[in-house]
């Protein structure tokens, strides 16, 4: 069956840029604003992050990637706009009709304005070129990232990770809580890619070495992946020749950067930036095709969801002003992120209660520097003599499928992995829970719940 | 354990394109048939690591097989690929000559290509070439309107397939371990089973030599050459519209490195020629990789590194040996009675695989007789793809079938329905290489980034793989360590 929708905006892609966009457009005035979302849930890569950190700068407050995808589903919801889910779009052309493949047939739609939320992908193996065989075994980090985490799948046992993006810190730490051997993580840059947050309390909290400066030249292994060669890297990142020695691992994740996907709207023609794929927009969001708008990851790489959120708002408004020739509304100024990123500095402790990520420093005499109030004092005191982590993971379902949980309150730290331990021995849950309802009450004899987060991801 | 026994009249070692076109030929007659394959699937080896590229035979000696069998595979190809239902499309091909030795190669080449019977092959002065091709460097070249692109995974399968539905019976993970010469024939032992057959066709490839060995016939020896090859994302169409090789140069063991179209919009830049010790070597070197670029770049001056999306190498089983360089002569002969030994089948191997089946039917006929079958089905059907469709053959498709409402794989729009056919093969292969080659999923410039957990699942959850037995390429090779909990 083939239908046609006339709309007034339809925005590509239903992840937290395009949850936003279509928030935006509905609180702009236009009527009928419609997201198209390939998978079977909104959210886009949200779902899988499991980890909290999200949120602070939009809703103030750390939420899981699933909460945070929650929030934005129920706001574009309660915004009015419609979500269609199941739906590839495959075609756009520059008038803005768009075509998506569904299970009920091609859905084609005219729209008056489009946004592209089509977010990003990663570098592969093949991109950066890496020499040697080509065994099972090698993965981008998202990629693992999505197995481990909503497909119950374990990628391997012994892991290298080339690449210190957040992505490949947050999955030194998912792999170590989840019983396997994370032996380095390789970077070629002098310093992390990723937010010293992670680098602090993805690899320091589980002694997981980070070799700066180092990469991997060759690739063993005629099936299964056997090792790698990791070489020391020059400053301009080029491996140092004689440098290379073999590590033995069953897997390597690759954390080697992030594309703009824009397949669809190159399609319709917009311009793209030669080095970085990403949509090129004007300040009001609009790409080089009149109405037709981009936002977050698809234009530029952004370091947290509440960036493409607050851009998406902007972009989705601008859709339904451009159908009303109304003027539009620039785009925020892109905010520096101030959680910082690279190496920790010793003696210094980066508050994560808010973005600012204040460097706190403790005097001898205990008393805290740096701190712009006192959620970083309190904080920089409880790193230094009882820290305490969030624990983020999956727990199965008696029929099937995996529940995205966290504690409900820190544990202390060097208890993450006796308490995974202890989870590990629990029975499956005979049904999914309601998200903010507790999965476990206080599985770890602490006095802490393990909450539902999300949906489980449950097999087809 | 009791060893299963097969009694046969002709058992194939190895799946290769020319070991599978010799079991569909041969399928025409009322023979029983077996093909046992080391590997998990078929085009394991060198067939499925090339140019994909239909020659045209103007690369061979006269007189010699390679060029009678290569300018006769050409003339068939397009009709064989329709009957198999094989993507396959005749782009012609350029080959360019950067400086006047160049020049005098290709007026030798244009005329060994006519001596050999291929047609059409013109001299293009420079300007002829700019206007045939503007974007590719050069000061003239070579047009060979009969070349061509093709799938060779796909066209290798194709034969397979037919062949299985027209009763040859296929043995995947079946190494070969012994091979003795009885009163009936065969006595061959592989994978722990037992084959008897009056007649054997060695189409080991890059493993010829050593089945030969094995069957009593020294003095093969092959020497695997390496080519490295790049893969570009779907760039092709409109930059390349048919393949574009140098112009040959003395002593080489391959073509050159040139580019390729893919019938798929890829484009190919390879390969390398080097000689190694090791047939299953096929790792890519940094040398190579460095090297390939420079010299595509030299061809096409407008490829950069950011269109690279995968890289992969194959290996020539050649009889001529480091030094000698250029190609001896396919070796296609009954060495023993009953024993047909095909050796040194390395490029134009695949264009020829038909009539080199042709050629084993033959020496077939020597030992066997040859009964033509009344219901022999020349004709194959591949999976439909969703993505060549017009808009309403795509509705009517998802109407009838809502699987093909759903894309699994992003980058080359592969649905559900074609996975699952593709999972459902009649080979009863279950590696994630044997999907992806069939229904072309994972290829793309994500490399399966976004569709591979999507097909594992489906492996898991809908075929009842355990996650240990989802592998890459078979045994040894599992994509999974187990469930996370």
């Amino acid at each position: 069956m083939m239908r046609t929708r006339t709309v007034d905006v339809v925005i590509v892609g239903g992840g937290p840029g395009g949850l936003a966009a279509a928030q935006g457009a509905r609180q702009a005035g236009a009527e009928k604003v419609l997201v198209l979302e390939r998978e079977d849930r909104v959210g886009g890569i949200l779902n899988q992050c499991l980890h909290d950190g999200f949120g602070l700068v939009h809703y103030r407050q750390a939420l899981t990637g699933p909460e945070y995808a929650h929030r934005a589903r129920q706001e574009a919801l309660a915004a009015g706009a419609d979500l269609v889910t199941g739906a590839m779009v495959t075609k756009l052309t520059p008038q803005r009709q768009l075509t998506s493949v569904t299970r009920q047939g091609l859905l084609t739609c005219q729209a008056g304005a489009v946004v592209l939320a089509t977010g990003c992908r990663e570098r592969t193996r093949g991109a950066i070129a890496i020499p040697g065989t080509r065994p099972a075994g090698i993965y981008t980090a998202g990629t693992a990232q999505n197995l481990i985490n909503t497909k119950n799948l374990m990628v391997g046992r012994r892991v290298v990770i080339l690449g210190s993006g957040d992505i490949g810190l947050i999955m030194a730490r998912r792999l170590t809580l989840e019983g396997a051997q994370v032996l380095c993580v390789a970077e070629q840059r002098p310093l992390p890619g990723g937010l010293e947050r992670n680098v602090s309390q993805c690899l320091y909290d589980f002694s997981i070495p980070l070799h700066l400066s180092c990469t991997v030249t060759k690739i063993f292994g005629a099936k299964r992946l056997e090792g790698v060669e990791l070489s020391q890297t020059d400053p301009q990142g080029r491996p140092i020749p004689g440098t290379g020695r073999r590590m033995d691992c069953d897997t390597l994740l690759l954390s080697v950067g992030l594309i703009p996907e824009n397949e669809i709207g190159a399609q319709a023609g917009i311009c793209l930036d030669e080095t970085t794929n990403g949509a090129v927009t004007d300040p009001f969001l609009q790409t080089s095709v009149p109405g037709i708008f981009a936002c977050g990851n698809s234009r530029r790489v952004m370091d947290l969801a509440d960036f493409v959120t607050i851009q998406g708002q902007t972009a989705g408004g601008n859709a339904a002003r451009f159908l009303q020739g109304q003027p539009l509304t620039p785009m925020p100024p892109e905010t520096a992120n101030a959680m910082a990123k690279g190496l920790p500095q010793p003696g210094v402790t980066t508050c994560v209660r808010c973005p600012k990520g204040c460097r706190v420093t403790l005097t001898p005499e205990g008393q805290a520097e740096g701190n712009d109030c006192p959620k970083g004092e309190e904080y920089a005191k409880q790193e230094a003599t009882a820290p305490r982590r969030v624990l983020t993971t999956t727990l199965k379902i008696a029929g099937g499928g995996l529940l995205p949980v966290r504690s409900a309150a820190g544990l202390p730290k060097d208890r993450l992995m006796q308490a995974m331990e202890i989870l590990r021995r629990l029975p499956p849950l005979p049904s999914p829970v309601a998200l903010g309802a507790a999965a476990w009450k206080d599985p770890f004899g602490l006095g802490i719940d393990l909450v539902a987060t999300g949906e489980p991801a449950v097999p087809r | 354990m009791q060893r299963e026994e097969h009694t046969l009249d002709v058992l194939i070692l190895g799946a290769g394109a020319v070991g599978c076109a010799a079991a569909r030929e041969l399928s025409r007659y009322q023979l029983r048939i077996a093909v046992v394959e080391k590997e998990a699937d078929v085009a394991a080896g060198t067939s499925g690591r090339n140019s994909a590229v239909v020659h045209a035979g103007f690369n061979n000696r006269p007189g010699s097989q390679m060029a009678r069998l290569c300018v006769a595979g050409n003339q068939g190809f397009e009709a064989l690929c329709r009957q198999l239902d094989v993507p396959y499309r005749k782009t012609g091909k350029l080959l360019v000559a950067f400086d006047q030795e160049d020049l005098a190669v290709l007026g030798r080449l244009r005329d060994q290509g006519e001596a050999n019977g291929c047609r059409g092959l013109t001299l293009l002065s420079q300007d002829q070439l700019r206007e045939k091709l503007p974007q590719v460097g050069g000061i003239g070249a070579m047009y060979s309107p009969e070349t061509g692109i093709f799938d060779p995974f796909l066209y290798t399968v194709a034969l397979a397939e037919n062949a299985v539905a027209n009763g040859v019976t296929f043995h995947f993970r079946c190494p070969v371990t012994a091979i003795q010469a009885v009163p009936q024939g065969w006595r061959v032992t592989a994978g722990g089973q037992i084959f008897l057959a009056r007649c054997l066709v060695n189409a080991a490839g890059l493993f010829s030599g050593q089945i030969a060995q094995m069957a009593g016939v020294p003095g093969y020896h092959i020497y695997p050459c390496r080519g490295e090859y790049f893969i570009l994302d779907q760039i092709a169409d409109p930059l390349l519209p048919l393949p574009v090789y140098p112009a040959p140069r003395a002593g080489a063991g391959g073509l050159g490195v040139h580019l390729t179209p893919t019938v798929h919009g890829n484009i190919l830049i390879g390969p390398s020629a080097e000689y190694l010790d090791d047939p299953t070597d096929t790792a890519s070197t940094q040398e190579v990789m460095d090297q390939l670029f420079q010299e595509a770049q030299q061809l096409l001056p407008v490829l950069t590194r950011r269109q690279i999306i995968g890289a992969y190498a194959g290996l020539r089983p050649k009889l001529a040996p480091p030094g000698e360089g250029g190609y001896r002569d396919f070796v296609i002969q009954e060495d023993r009675p009953g024993l047909i030994d095909l050796v040194g089948i390395e490029s134009p191997g695949l264009t020829a695989s038909l009539p080199i089946a042709r050629e084993v039917v033959g020496l077939v006929a020597r030992t066997c007789d040859l009964v033509p079958k009344a219901d022999f089905h020349p004709q194959r059907q591949g999976i439909r793809r969703f993505r060549d469709l017009s808009p309403a053959d795509q509705a009517a498709l998802i109407a009838a079938d809502p699987d093909y409402g759903e894309v699994v794989c992003r980058c080359q729009t592969v649905t559900r329905a074609e996975l699952r056919q593709a999972v459902e093969n009649p080979l009863g292969v279950k590696t994630l290489a044997g999907i992806k080659y069939r229904a072309w999923a994972t290829t793309g410039r994500c490399q399966g980034g976004y569709c591979l957990p999507k097909i594992a699942q489906m492996l898991v959850e809908d075929y009842g793989l355990a996650p240990e037995e989802v592998t890459y390429r078979g045994p040894g090779s599992p994509l999974f360590t187990g469930r996370v909990k």
